[in-house]
């Protein structure tokens, strides 16, 4: 007996519509067996993960801080898997672009004015987009796996952030330690609704991100040539679309955008740089761009209950004590099923006994 | 008939009810078919009418829903091509299975489940291809062989094996007619041996001349048994698809003398892109308006790498070796050339002329985007679907293109609906060039008259048009004028009143023009 996946001669709209919910229902299922296995209850550690932080303002605004990243990074990589680039380096891209936008603050603390927030918004896109340029070089020039190259260059960036916050970039008036300077008050990008909570402008950048791409994805000749080249280069080619200008453009888009998630980040959450920024927004926003079955209006929604699930984490920890890491896997098994809803819609299982009755004779 | 068994004699195989389900579609729909020791069986039937699916089941490659198979009489199931091996059922398939890397005698070692050395197969070969007149150096690496020769590695490996069946999967349509002259006798001599062949094909002439017998597929089911040789090509071919079958009507080229030239391609080279595909050698050749000119040639000699080159999908170094209506295009992209008025059509339907999973509507967009810009699209290059949604029904409505919806998806569509609207997008440009890789290529009869009719009716209109294709039949229902290529070199057109069969077809076999003799035909 094997099992066979056959294609489907046609696939349901409507589960298509349906799949990314079932696979949430299934996560909640299967995060809540496994909390029973810990010894918890699973109905307490489901209200503290999905329902608790919904329930203050304060915590909303906490959600729109965790949410933007993912929303910008994700929608950038939704251009990036559409056109078949697999940029899995988002993560180090947001970093670069933290790292590039905080030069004006820390290199040069004493110019401050209004220019400095533009500026460094500006400086990160190119940060980020510069260092996505790296994969889609050696891909388009060496024919080198992006995937590979871009996961890469996370570790690559990671570390020299790491040193710039130890080394050159330390605070002089920091007591030695790993931090850059406080970045000063027009470096500080500003707090959408300062009353009622921190939530800061990286929001209104997400959500204008992914209205801008889901235009130019759904409604332009651009958009076409993305989903041409990435369904079939050869047809691409056909229609006189350069695939090597089209890696650029993915991974630049994407580098960008996570660039700008990652100055927006540190100037408008974090106030400064750290050794560590970002609790792997770069690589949760894999999971969100696949939720949002890589439409970037599909992305706001994802982005939401991926930041939820990194709220739900820190408050199941501190009502449950329950470990960090299983935040983590919660993430992980909802990228688990939702691929495995989506594949069922396109195919269906068989199972194909090898032994049938008309044999031997 | 053949079909009831006479006097007591077991046929070698019968097949009853057999039966293959794909999703929703009946491949095979409960096929009866039985083949008498020593017949030369011919399976005749249009494209997807289900031929390779059911000898893929005799093969044991695909297992059927339902249905028996019935060997020398008693009942087996056959779950895998090493079993129907064992039995004494052979196969030579339509793409070969050879590495080009290996030799001969290595090929053949691969699909031997024993261990023999190289060497005594090697011996094998040779002793059995001198037997049977299909001379072979089983030394020969075969990415330097050509395709018949690569058919007969094919063959002797099925040979080796001493099946009692063996079934042959359109193995013409690769050859040159001298190279298949060649095949047929050996076929007749496997039959005088008492083996039966089970033969496949569409081609009506050969069937009619060679097989005693011939089983009629439609849409999966059997329409007919019949003895081919007392039918006539059209009655056969009218069982095959169901319907009178009307050939294109190729009028006249104009009156007044020919037209501007509007192809021209000058000493055209390209080296080869990987080792194994054929580099151009110094090609020229002119079409004019209002002509059609074909080019002719077995597959694999240059004819993709061809098309690249005229279409734009690579450039050539030298801006002059492709002109269009007077302008040099070497140096400019497809979609540049497509500007010039050029309209291409490619060999392949899915990925390459159109993307399978976009609907109709969207494709539409693939090969005119640039040249219909200011109707389809708006400012900041925003596609404006509903100037594209007319176009698309317009073209299937010219073209008489079947689907299931109002705009499927490109892969819901059989290949001769597909062809007929990836044709029709250009057609509606009206171009003023059109060039066009296998335009019939896996469609109905039906299709094709209609997209060759077309092909003929635009070229009347003024356009210059070039026809790349391995059908010689159609080239010459189609073309003013037959080049053929060979090994990438391109001969000088023949027109077609003095263009005769045989003399292309010794040119597919790379005999030299001015130079036709008949001991090259088989080589």
């Amino acid at each position: 007996m094997r099992i066979e996946l056959t294609k489907r001669p046609q696939h349901s709209v409507l589960f298509s519509v349906l799949s990314p919910f079932i696979a949430l229902a299934l996560t909640m299922i299967a995060g809540g067996l496994l909390f029973a296995a810990l010894g918890k209850n699973p109905f307490d550690a489901l209200y503290f993960y999905f329902i608790d932080p919904l329930r203050e303002t304060w915590s909303l605004h906490e959600l729109a801080i965790k949410a933007a990243p993912l929303i910008l990074i994700a929608v950038g990589l939704a251009v990036c898997f559409t056109s078949n680039n697999w940029n899995i380096g988002a993560e180090g891209q947001f970093i670069m672009g933290a790292v590039v936008g905080s030069i004006p603050p820390v290199l040069f603390p004493d110019i401050q004015i209004f220019l400095v927030l533009p500026i460094m918004m500006a400086l990160g896109m190119a940060g980020g987009a510069a260092y996505g340029a790296i994969p889609a070089l050696l891909k388009v020039r060496f024919n080198t796996n992006e995937i590979l190259s871009s996961l890469m260059l996370v570790y690559v960036a990671q570390l020299f952030l790491d040193w710039l916050v130890r080394g050159p970039w330390r605070n002089p008036e920091g007591f030695n330690f790993p931090e850059t300077r406080q970045f000063h008050d027009y470096a500080v990008l500003p707090e959408i609704i300062s009353s009622s909570g921190r939530a800061h402008w990286g929001f209104v950048f997400a959500l204008v991100a992914a209205l801008v791409v889901w235009f130019m994805m759904s409604k332009t000749l651009k958009g076409y040539e993305v989903r041409v080249l990435g369904q079939s280069p050869r047809a691409g080619r056909f229609a006189g679309f350069s695939s090597s200008k089209m890696v650029f453009f993915a991974f630049l888009v994407s580098g960008g955008l996570a660039g700008l998630a990652g100055i927006s980040e540190v100037s408008g959450a974090i106030g400064q740089l750290r050794p560590v920024i970002s609790p792997g927004y770069g690589f949760t926003a894999i999971i969100v761009a696949f939720l949002g079955r890589l439409n970037p209006l599909g992305i706001v929604a994802a982005g939401l209950i991926l930041a939820l699930s990194y709220l739900g984490g820190e408050a199941a920890q501190i009502s449950l004590g329950l470990s960090d890491k299983a935040a983590r896997v919660f993430q992980g098994m909802l990228l688990f099923f939702v691929l495995a809803t989506d594949t069922l819609i396109h195919y269906r299982i068989k199972l194909v006994m090898r032994s049938r009755a008309s044999g031997g004779a | 008939m053949a079909n009831t068994p006479e006097n007591g004699a077991i046929p070698l195989l019968e097949v009853r009810g057999l039966t293959k389900i794909f999703g929703e579609l009946r491949a095979c729909d409960a096929v009866d078919l039985v083949v008498a020791k020593g017949e030369i069986h011919s399976l005749l039937g249009e494209n997807g009418a289900g031929k390779s699916t059911l000898v893929k089941m005799l093969f044991g490659s695909l297992e059927p829903n339902a249905g028996t198979i019935k060997w020398n009489g008693e009942a087996v199931s056959i779950r895998s091509p090493g079993e129907a091996r064992a039995l004494g059922i052979g196969m030579v398939f339509q793409h070969f299975s050879l590495f080009e890397a290996l030799t001969a005698a290595e090929n053949i070692a691969l699909s031997l489940d024993s261990d023999t050395p190289i060497a005594t197969i090697a011996e094998k070969a040779k002793s059995l291809s001198e037997s049977y007149g299909l001379p072979l150096d089983p030394y020969s690496l075969v990415g330097d062989l050509s395709v018949g020769e690569r058919q007969r590695i094919e063959i002797i490996r099925c040979l080796l094996q001493e099946p009692d069946l063996i079934i042959l999967d359109e193995p013409t349509s690769v050859l040159t007619p001298q190279e298949a002259d060649k095949l047929f006798e050996t076929l007749e001599r496997l039959r005088a041996e008492g083996k039966s062949i089970l033969y496949i094909s569409h081609r009506l002439e050969e069937v009619k001349r060679m097989c005693d017998i011939a089983t009629v597929l439609r849409h999966g089911k059997v329409v007919n048994h019949c003895d081919p040789g007392k039918e006539t090509a059209a009655s056969l071919a009218n069982m095959m698809v169901g319907e009178e079958v009307t050939n294109a009507a190729r009028t006249p080229p104009a009156e007044g003398g020919r037209g501007d030239i509007l192809i021209e391609v000058k000493n055209l080279n390209r080296p080869p892109a990987t080792p194994f595909s054929i580099p151009l050698r110094d090609i020229s050749l002119d079409v004019r308006g209002g002509e059609v000119i074909g080019i002719a040639g077995v597959a694999g000699n240059g004819q993709g790498e061809f098309f690249e080159a005229v279409s734009g999908e690579v450039l050539q170094d030298e801006p002059g070796s492709v002109r269009f209506r007077g302008q040099d295009a070497g140096k400019l992209s497809i979609t540049q050339r497509r500007l010039q008025g050029v309209g291409f059509v490619p060999e392949e339907r899915l990925g390459h002329g159109a993307v399978p999973e976009m609907r109709l509507s969207d494709n539409l967009l693939l090969s005119r985007h640039s040249t219909d810009s200011t109707a389809f699209l708006g400012t900041l290059g925003v596609i404006r679907g509903d100037a594209i949604a007319t176009s698309a029904k317009r073209i299937s409505t010219d073209m008489d293109v079947r689907k299931s919806g109002e705009d499927p998806e490109a892969a819901a569509l059989s290949g001769g609906n597909l062809q007929k609207y990836i044709i029709g997008r250009e057609l509606d440009r009206e171009p003023a060039v059109m060039i066009v890789n296998q335009p019939t290529w896996g469609v109905d009869a039906g299709a094709a008259a209609r997209i060759r009719q077309s092909l003929i009716d635009l070229a009347r209109s003024g356009s210059a048009v070039l026809v790349i294709s391995q059908d010689l039949d159609e080239l010459f229902e189609v073309c003013d004028a037959i080049a053929v290529m060979h090994n990438g070199e391109l001969s000088e057109p023949l027109a077609i009143g003095d263009a005769t069969f045989e003399k292309i077809g010794l040119l597919m076999g790379g005999a030299e023009p001015g130079h036709v003799e008949h001991d090259r035909g088989a080589s």
